[in-house]
């Protein structure tokens, strides 16, 4: 086997060019397809976190029927019961829970539909660093009366720091929700749309706002392992009764979730594109390696050596190739991806703009996992293999006397 | 004692269209320690003739037997398998395997025959020291001449002591000088270890030192003489 094993090594090095276009083919392809993988990976999983952690949590306890009416009047009674409950969870790390509902703002001539949400500030800064998005004034606290709102919506209302926001919307079983709040601070937030709607209110004071005092729309639970979040969602719909509903980010954000879905097809198929493009040029080079050695290995067999063998060197001759231009591969992109994944490209500009328009975090975050890795070394060596499958066959049924005459 | 007989051997191509009869009703016996030349104008079937033999190629018809064992009755695994234990082949344009040093090329056949690495060791020392070429044991094919090239082909054939050697006009790229040295040495290792010697040839020196010539015409043996 050492001989052949030898032989293999040494042939690939016969033609050191080809060997090394062939390397650089794979080495690339394994770079475009790592890079664009943690882009993507990077991006939709940022999506994701965004809408978790500043909307509906991995998980959300809601009362039934909130989902598909969302009206303030679709509200619970927060319970020691259901404290206790999320308590003792083990997979849940923290519960945060929001009133949520909308209500008209207005200042001056100025007039918006508004996203007022009723949060206890300590909490949701402790999860969502909400002080450290504050770009003027202060946040909020629970004995405020104040409001902090998102940056878009105070400059269409052309209020700042210190001005009057008037609120005015529906409150518990139709009474009107109206008062006037001081702005305490202006934030800034990852997901574009919060920024044109949001109003922040402390939790007690958002309950009072719409007279449903020691009410709440929903608890969002985060999770310390979000792979469990089925049987997390399991052991709590088991704990309540029949007038709650549990729902899971997945069933919450189901546009974002089709969006990734499509867009991760697409980028699949790109890849493949690439894959195919790639598994060519390696075919071409062991089916040329090959080709060019019928008379020595019409040779090699007329002396005693058994086409299994030969098989053997061929396979090897490939495996060097690939293994070695994985390797390469995964050497220049770690670095790279390292950086990458610690350093999210800011993007400013048109570029900007649109991926705010569409409502996704104006950065690309790149992400270093495993998965990735593995998923790409993977499909690297199955296109390999399967570029080898006709020159292991041309060898197992090439003519020994018709390639000595050649 | 014959080790190699041929009965009414025929090798017929394009049957169906044109046929050519390449090798006709050849019968031959080979005795072991012949060094034998088997001779003739080109086209008269001694390649065609020296590959069945080697159980290169089948036969339309007839039967190759090696020491008892009719190789046209070998499946294709079995005949590699054959040809490795008791065949030696020698090449016109040599056929090294360029990327193994010439040690390496001899060496190849004995592992391929699953010899312990010090009877390969003492072997390849023994062969090289036959062919003068002990001081080019780490050289590849590409850094010897022709004549050196053959020579490590003679002892890659020789290597895994077979009962015959098969010589496809082996001095045909080669000088006067290597035909000459080449020629000593075959003839040598004939002597010292009797190895049976086919050979295929039109070059005089190889007719001039041969002990049995054998002459083909139109694929039939019309000729075939012992030399003293």
């Amino acid at each position: 086997m050492n001989t052949l094993i030898k032989m293999a090594w040494r042939n690939i090095w016969r033609n050191k060019k080809r060997t090394v276009l062939t390397m650089s083919s794979i080495t690339i392809a394994i770079f475009l397809s790592l890079f664009s993988r943690s882009l993507q990976k990077g991006t939709f999983g940022n999506m994701i976190s965004n809408a978790v952690k500043f909307s509906s949590g991995y998980l959300q306890i809601q009362k039934k029927g909130y989902w598909e009416d969302k009206t303030i009047d679709e509200t619970f009674e927060q319970t020691s019961k259901i404290q206790n409950l999320l308590e003792k969870n083990k997979n849940i790390s923290s519960f945060l829970p929001r009133l949520e509902s909308f209500a008209l703002a207005s200042s001056g001539l100025q007039t918006k539909g508004t996203m007022v949400i009723g949060t206890i500030p300590e909490l949701e800064d402790q999860l969502n660093n909400y002080s450290k998005k504050i770009i003027k004034g202060h946040f909020i606290s629970e004995k405020d009366n104040s409001i902090v709102i998102g940056d878009e919506l105070a400059s269409f209302m052309k209020v700042d720091v210190g001005d009057s926001l008037v609120l005015l919307g529906q409150g518990y079983h139709g009474i009107t929700a109206a008062a006037k709040y001081n702005i305490k601070g202006i934030l800034h937030l990852p997901i574009p749309q919060l920024n044109k709607q949001l109003g922040l209110l402390p939790f007690q004071e958002c309950q009072y706002f719409y007279a449903s005092e020691n009410r709440l729309t929903s608890i969002s639970l985060m999770l310390n392992d979000p792979e469990l979040i089925d049987k997390t969602k399991d052991e709590i719909n088991n704990s309540l009764n029949k007038n709650y509903a549990v729902m899971t980010w997945a069933e919450m954000n189901k546009e974002l979730l089709q969006f990734v879905d499509t867009k991760n097809i697409g980028s699949i198929i790109m890849l493949a594109v690439l894959y195919i493009v790639i598994g060519f040029g390696v075919f071409g080079t062991i089916m040329m390696m090959t080709m060019e050695r019928r008379k020595e290995f019409a040779i090699m067999v007329s002396i005693g050596m058994r086409k299994s063998k030969l098989l053997i060197v061929v396979f090897f001759e490939t495996l060097f190739i690939g293994c070695g231009a994985i390797v390469l591969g995964i050497l220049i992109s770690y670095p790279v991806l390292l950086y990458l994944s610690q350093n999210p490209i800011k993007l400013s500009g048109e570029f900007a703009l649109a991926m705010e328009k569409v409502g996704a975090e104006p950065i690309l975050p790149f992400v270093l996992n495993s998965e990735i890795f593995i998923y790409q070394t993977l499909s690297v060596i199955l296109i390999v293999m399967v570029a080898i499958t006709y020159p292991l066959i041309f060898i197992l049924k090439f003519d020994v006397l018709k390639a000595m005459k050649n | 004692m014959s080790i190699i007989k041929t009965k009414e051997l025929n090798k017929i191509y394009d049957v169906e269209t044109i046929p050519v009869h390449a090798v006709n009703n050849v019968s031959l016996e080979f005795e072991e320690g012949e060094f034998t030349a088997i001779i003739g104008p080109s086209g008269c079937g001694k390649t065609t003739l020296l590959n069945l033999i080697g159980g290169l190629d089948t036969p339309t018809s007839g039967e190759v037997f090696i020491n008892g064992t009719n190789i046209t009755k070998l499946n294709s695994r079995e005949i590699i398998d054959f040809r490795l234990r008791n065949i030696g082949f020698v090449f016109q344009a040599y056929n090294l395997v360029p990327v193994l040093t010439a040690k390496e090329n001899v060496e190849f056949i004995m592992q391929l025959q699953g010899i312990s690495k010090e009877n390969r060791e003492s072997r390849v020392l023994q062969l090289f020291d036959q062919i003068g070429l002990k001081d080019k044991l780490n050289n590849r094919p590409g850094k010897l001449s022709g004549g050196q090239q053959q020579r490590v082909a003679v002892a890659r054939a020789l290597a895994s002591k077979p009962k015959f050697i098969l010589a496809d006009e082996p001095t045909a790229n080669l000088d006067s000088k290597s035909t000459s040295n080449l020629l000593d040495i075959m003839l040598k290792l004939n002597e010292v270890e009797n190895t049976t010697f086919i050979f295929s040839t039109h070059d005089s020196r190889v007719i001039k030192r041969a002990r049995r010539l054998i002459t083909l015409e139109d694929g039939k043996v019309v000729k075939d003489d012992i030399v003293k």
